[in-house]
C-alpha cells in the first residue's frame, strides 16, 4: 500500500472511533503540555534567579574579609577565627592591577536618617564614586559622590527613591540636609526605584563616602569590596591577581576570600538546572502512562477491528500492510497529542507569563524536542504491539468475527 | 492444465477434546473458466474448502496447486499476493468497510495493492458503471440496499481482474429476487472466462452451474463431472 494510502486510511479508521481516538489524544496531549509547562516554570526559576545575580553588576568580582574553602559565605569564620581586616588601602592597591577596571571598597551599618521632623531607619553603604556604576545603579537626579580621596570622605549622601519619597514628598531632595546618625550630611543625589532585588533593598539605601561611614560605624574595616573585570575573560585573572596582591599585602596571609559571581552563578544555574531536569523527567512519566493508554486503546482497536482485518487480508493486504497502517495510527494519535499539547503547554506558559510578568516562564528548546519526540517514541513503541497483534491475525478466524 | 489441483487435502479443528475432520482426503480438479456450485448440509465442509481455496486457511495434509504452483508452501506474504492478485471474494454478509463510500470499498483491493490512485480512480468508475451503481457511489454501505451491497461487493471482487471468484453462499441475505440479479451478474462474469466456484444450499441455483459438487462430513460425495451418465 502507497504511504499517502496508509496514512489517510489510519485517519479514515482512527475518526470512525472519535471517543476512543479522542481520549487517547487528550491523555498524549496532556502528557506533552505537562512537560511543556513544568519545564517553563523550572526554566523560567533558573531565569529569574540567573537574572537577579547579574544584576548584581557586571564582570563582578568580590572580596570577602576570612578564609573559606567553599568560597562561599563560611558562618565558621564569622565566630571562631578573627581575619585580618579589610582596609581602605587594601581596596585602593586593587586599582593597580591590570586586569581591574574599577574597585569600589563597601562598609555597611544601619543608622538613621531624619530629616524636617521626619526619621526614618536606614541602611547606610559607606563606598566610592565607582559604587554606582559596578552595580549598575542609575542616578535618577544629582550627581554621585565625589571622586576623591578615598581616606578623606566628604559630607555628603545619596539616597534611595523610597526614603527620598518618605523624607522629602514632593519637595525636591537634591541640595537639602539631613541627618544621618549624627552627622549632618548635604544629599547630592537620588537612586532610580529598582525595587527588591537580591542583596539589599536599594530603595532604602544611603550612600555615603566609604571614610565617612567607617567614622560612623567607628570601625576601620570593609565589608566588602567590589571589583569590576575588564571583561568577562579577566575575570579569573582579576581573581587570582587580586587574591595574590592582598595576601602580600597580609603577610603572605591567605585570610580573605574572593568570590566571582560566574561562580555563584553557576551554582546556581546548575541547580536549577538539574530542578528543571526532575520536573522534566516527572513529566515524562506522564508521557509514559500517554503511551500505555495509547496501546491499550489501540489494542481494543484491534480486537473491535478483527473482522476488518480478516476481510483486508482476504483481499490481498500483506502483514506488513496491515502493521503498518496499525502503526500509522498510533502514530497519528500521539503527533496530534503531542501537537495538541505543544500547544496547550505554550498557552498555558503565556497565561503563567501574563500572570507574573517578572517571571519568564518559557519552556526551554531542548524539553520541547524531548517532550515531542517522547509523545511520539512513546506512541510508536506502544503501537507495535498490537500492530503486530492485528498483523499477525488467521484470516480465516478474523474473517468469522465480522 | 486445471487451475485447481487439490490432492488429499486434510483439514481439522480440534473442538474441546474432539477431532472435527472438516475436510477428509479431499481429491478435486477444477479447470479454468469453470462455473462449479458445492453444495450439502450445513457443517459439510464447504466454507472450509472455499477458505483453503482462497488461501484464507491451510490444510493440515494434501498438496493445493494453483495455476501449477504448489501454494501451501509459499510463505504468508506470498500468499497474501496470490490472493490480492488471482483470487476474489464474495461473502454471505458482503464484508463491506461501513466508514467506506462504495466507491472507497470497490477500489480497497487496489488500494492494498499500491496501484496509483489515477488508475484506481478510472477502474472504480469502470466498474461502477458495469454493475450499475453510479449514482451510489458515495454512499456509504448502511445507505445501501442488500442488493446493492452485494454489486458493491461483486466489483470490488473483480476490481484486481482475478481468474478465480470464491462465493459463499452469495445470496444467502437477499431475497429471491435480487439474489438472481446477483447470480446472473457472477454468471457474466464466468462467462468472460473468470472460474467462478459458489457454495450454495438452493438447488435451483446450484443446478445453474456447469458442475455440482456435493459434500457430506469433509469429503465429496457427488461430482456431477465424474457422474455416471
Ligand atoms: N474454526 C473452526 N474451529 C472449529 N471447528 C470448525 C471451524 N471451522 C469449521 N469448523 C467445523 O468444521 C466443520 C465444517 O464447517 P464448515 O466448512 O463451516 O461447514 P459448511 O460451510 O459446509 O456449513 C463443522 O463441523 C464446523 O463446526
Ligand atoms: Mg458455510
Amino acid at each position: 500500500m502507497r504511504l499517502a494510502d496508509t496514512l489517510r486510511f489510519a485517519r479514515d479508521a482512527a475518526a470512525g472511533y472519535p471517543v476512543r481516538t479522542a481520549l487517547s489524544v487528550l491523555a498524549m496531549s496532556i502528557g506533552v503540555a505537562a512537560v511543556v509547562i513544568l519545564t517553563a516554570l523550572g526554566d523560567g526559576a533558573r531565569r529569574y534567579v540567573v537574572g537577579q545575580f547579574s544584576s548584581l553588576g557586571t564582570n563582578l568580582v568580590i572580596v570577602l574579609p576570612g578564609r573559606s574553602g567553599t568560597g562561599g559565605f563560611n558562618p565558621a569564620n564569622a565566630i571562631t577565627s578573627t581575619p585580618r581586616d579589610l582596609t581602605i588601602d587594601d581596596a585602593a592597591s586593587l586599582r593597580r592591577l591590570p586586569s581591574v577596571r574599577r574597585v569600589a571598597p563597601l562598609a555597611v551599618g544601619t543608622s538613621e536618617i531624619a530629616h524636617g521632623g521626619k526619621l526614618r531607619e536606614a541602611m547606610v553603604a559607606g563606598s566610592t564614586a565607582e559604587f554606582i556604576p559596578i552595580r549598575n545603579f542609575e542616578l535618577a537626579q544629582g550627581s554621585p559622590l565625589p571622586d576623591e580621596d578615598w581616606n578623606r570622605g566628604s559630607s555628603v549622601a545619596i539616597i534611595g527613591a523610597k526614603l527620598r519619597q518618605e523624607i522629602f514628598g514632593t519637595e525636591p531632595a537634591v541640595g537639602q540636609l539631613v541627618r544621618v546618625g549624627d552627622r549632618r550630611l548635604r544629599v547630592i543625589g537620588v537612586l532610580k526605584p529598582l525595587g527588591q532585588g537580591l542583596g539589599m533593598n536599594t530603595d532604602e539605601l544611603v550612600i555615603v563616602p566609604v571614610s565617612l561611614a567607617q567614622a560612623m560605624f567607628n570601625s576601620n574595616t570593609l565589608f566588602r569590596i567590589l571589583i569590576e573585570a575588564n571583561s568577562r575573560e579577566a575575570i579569573p585573572a582579576a581573581r587570582t591577581q587580586s587574591l595574590e596582591l592582598l595576601k602580600q599585602r597580609h603577610r603572605g596571609e591567605e585570610d580573605v576570600t574572593v568570590i566571582t559571581q560566574d561562580a555563584v552563578l553557576a551554582t546556581f544555574d546548575k541547580l536549577l538546572g538539574a530542578l528543571t531536569l526532575a520536573v522534566a523527567g516527572i513529566a515524562a512519566i506522564s508521557l509514559a502512562v500517554a503511551g500505555i493508554l495509547v496501546m491499550n486503546v489501540m489494542l481494543v482497536a484491534v480486537t473491535q477491528r478483527t473482522g476488518e482485518i480478516g476481510l483486508l487480508k482476504a483481499l490481498g493486504a500483506s502483514a506488513d500492510t496491515i502493521r503498518l497502517a496499525f502503526l500509522a495510527e498510533a502514530a497519528m494519535l500521539s503527533g496530534i497529542g503531542a501537537l495538541l499539547g505543544y500547544l496547550l503547554g505554550q498557552l498555558g506558559a503565556f497565561a503563567l507569563r501574563q500572570a507574573f510578568p517578572v517571571f519568564p516562564a518559557y519552556p526551554p528548546d531542548w524539553a520541547v524536542i524531548a517532550g515531542l519526540s517522547t509523545a511520539l517514541a512513546t506512541g510508536l513503541l506502544f503501537g507495535v504491539m498490537p500492530a503486530r497483534q492485528a498483523a499477525r491475525l488467521e484470516p480465516v478466524l478474523a474473517l468469522m468475527k465480522h | 492444465m486445471a487451475l485447481i489441483e487439490l490432492s488429499g487435502i486434510e483439514r481439522r479443528f480440534l473442538l474441546g477434546d474432539t477431532t472435527v475432520n472438516a475436510l477428509n482426503g479431499l481429491d478435486l480438479q477444477i479447470d479454468a473458466g469453470q462455473y462449479v456450485a458445492v453444495m450439502g448440509p450445513s457443517g459439510s465442509g464447504k466454507s472450509t474448502l472455499l477458505n483453503l481455496l482462497g488461501l484464507l486457511d491451510r490444510p493440515n495434509a494434501g498438496s493445493y496447486r494453483l495455476e501449477g504452483r504448489d501454494v501451501t508452501t509459499l510463505s504468508p506474504e506470498e500468499q497474501a499476493t496470490v490472493r490480492s492478485r488471482r483470487i476474489g471474494f464474495v461473502f454471505q454478509s458482503f464484508h463491506l468497510v461501513p466508514r467506506l463510500t462504495a466507491a472507497e470499498n470497490i477500489a480497497l483491493p487496489m488500494m492494498l495493492a499500491g496501484i496509483a490512485p489515477a488508475e484506481r480512480k478510472q477502474r472504480v468508475a469502470q466498474a461502477l458503471t458495469d454493475f450499475g451503481l453510479d449514482k451510489r457511489a458515495d454512499h456509504k454501505p448502511d445507505q445501501l440496499s442488500g442488493g446493492q451491497r452485494q454489486r458493491v461487493a461483486i466489483a470490488r471482487a473483480t476490481i484486481m481482474q482475478p481468474a478465480l471468484i470464491l462465493a459463499d453462499e452469495p445470496t444467502g441475505n437477499l431475497d429471491r429476487h435480487t439474489g438472481d440479479e446477483v447470480v446472473h451478474l457472477l454468471e457474466a462474469l464466468n462467462s468472460q472466462g473468470v472460474t467462478l466456484i459458489v457454495v450454495t444450499h438452493d438447488p435451483a441455483l446450484g443446478a445453474r452451474a456447469g458442475r455440482q459438487l456435493v459434500m457430506e462430513d469433509g469429503r465429496l460425495k457427488h461430482d456431477s463431472a465424474h457422474a455416471p451418465g
